[in-house]
């Protein structure tokens, strides 16, 4: 008996709380914008705050408060969820910019000593810069691969190379090489600079037949003035870009390089 | 007037509920990066001590500690009427004064299973403090709660400035200047008392 009073009152003091909250916000409730309801039902709720916002709530809601706020933000959601969301405001969908990686090294041709250390870019990295003659090169080990959650990243040749057609762009290979070779960009550039050596070009050139010498020569006839060589090294803008070619025509020691990279199937990125 | 004062600032500084007794360490450590961010959950806090003293107290010494004793239900009940409370609060809140709505903001939901503010209720009556007793242990405890916030977020604001070794970023630096804020405080046991006693 003495125990089922303590069951019977607790459970009523449950329930009026229960009752006195359904009460409260059947009478006291702000309703919520109808556009961020129906913004919201076109997101995943994957919450992955890829489009810059704290979650799908957070775009969603600046969304309807906002009409600066760009429809193409999310990813998970790609087009299809970009064009739900123009229906709803009413505006002009707008393509989600897919992104693709690709590793700015073209790989290295000499060795300047023997690592027999434990097999990882990250810690050949740590014993003098690796051993490739090349100290801002690829090492080879894979580590991006094994980031690398759709398998997209194959070493050939002691280099990796990015498939771009299995590649969503979502950079945890970049996070995970040491020398911050590989670079996640919007998949509709066609030129890249598939070099990173920042050394002088004399130095450059002893380690590396294709390595950007920074010899300014892309510099001085670009005809966008999309090139600038900073560090001894090419660094295209590719707000600027114009795809024109000309760049990898001239190119002295062939480090810029063109690719597609929407859907190269093999080692091309 | 003297005694409530000692009452508060007992509460506030010699018997902190953070750096002392060790009670809502995860808003401590969790919300203290920023100035503004720490400010806004400590004053969620002192209104929801508060709030959450000033009911819990009646139910305890009228319905638990009734006719038929059924204090060890304490816990259970506590915790289910301060939820509850928070619930409401943030309802009515959102409907009657959305500016202080939009200052709280996600800061009160937070709070309702927070241990400080379970702590300072069930502390309250295993003290055997009285109604008003209470609501100023209670007042006093939030007070401290936003001292320490407040001071401790400078603390990780300098120690986030003078670029720890990579080994101890983060938590592991944040803990050990957390421990040495606690130290600190230790050193005001005693402080009260003589200077009102």
């Amino acid at each position: 008996m003495s125990i089922l009073i303590p069951i019977i009152a607790v459970t009523v003091i449950g329930l009026l709380c229960g009752v006195m909250l359904t009460v409260a916000d059947k009478f006291m409730s702000v309703p919520e914008d109808e556009t961020f309801v129906k913004i919201r039902a076109c997101l995943p709720g994957a919450n992955c705050g890829a489009c810059g916002y704290a979650g799908c709530d957070g775009y969603a809601h600046a969304l309807a408060g906002n009409s600066s706020v760009k429809t193409n933000l999310c990813v998970p959601g790609a087009d299809a969820a970009a064009a739900q969301i123009a229906a709803v405001l009413g505006v002009e969908a707008e393509d989600v910019v897919e992104k693709a990686a690709y590793v700015g090294c073209a790989g290295c041709e000499g060795y300047k000593d023997e690592y027999q250390g434990i097999q990882t870019c990250a810690a050949a990295n740590l014993l003098f810069g690796g051993n490739r003659a090349c100290s801002f090169g690829c090492l080879g080990y894979g580590d991006c691969a094994k980031a690398c959650q759709r398998n997209a990243i194959c070493i050939e040749g002691g280099k990796a190379h990015i498939q771009s057609n299995l590649c969503v762009g979502c950079g945890l290979c970049a996070k995970a090489c040491p020398n911050h070779l590989i670079r996640v960009v919007p998949d509709t550039i066609k030129t890249i600079v598939r070099c990173s050596n920042t050394d002088k070009g004399a130095l450059t050139r002893k380690a590396c037949s294709h390595g950007c010498i920074g010899c300014k020569k892309c510099e001085k006839e670009c005809p966008a003035g999309a090139i600038a060589v900073v560090n001894n090294c090419a660094v295209i803008d590719h707000e600027k870009c114009t795809s024109c070619g000309h760049c990898v025509e001239i190119c002295t020691t062939g480090c810029l390089t063109a690719v597609d990279l929407t859907n190269a199937t093999k080692c091309a990125g | 007037m003297r005694a409530m004062i000692v009452t508060i600032l007992t509460a506030a500084i010699t018997n902190n509920y953070v750096l002392v007794k060790f009670l809502g360490i995860c808003p401590f450590l969790g919300v203290s990066k920023k100035l503004d961010q720490a400010t806004g959950m400590s004053i969620a806090v002192i209104f929801v001590q508060l709030l959450a003293t000033a009911v819990t107290w009646p139910i305890y010494h009228l319905l638990l500690a009734g006719r038929i004793d059924f204090t060890y239900m304490e816990t259970v009940v506590f915790i289910l009427v301060i939820a509850a409370l928070v619930q409401l609060v943030e309802i009515v809140l959102k409907r009657y004064i959305p500016a202080l709505h939009a200052a709280l903001g996600v800061y009160l939901p937070l709070i309702t299973t927070n241990c400080a503010v379970l702590g300072v209720t069930m502390n309250n009556i295993s003290d055997g403090l009285g109604y008003v007793d209470s609501l100023l242990t209670s007042l006093g405890c939030g007070l401290g709660f936003f001292l320490a916030m407040v001071l401790f977020s400078g603390v990780r604001s300098r120690v986030a400035n003078a670029k720890p070794t990579k080994s101890f970023e983060g938590l592991p630096i944040t803990l050990i200047s957390a421990a040495i804020v606690s130290l600190c405080f230790f050193g005001f046991a005693g402080v009260i008392d003589n200077l009102f006693g």
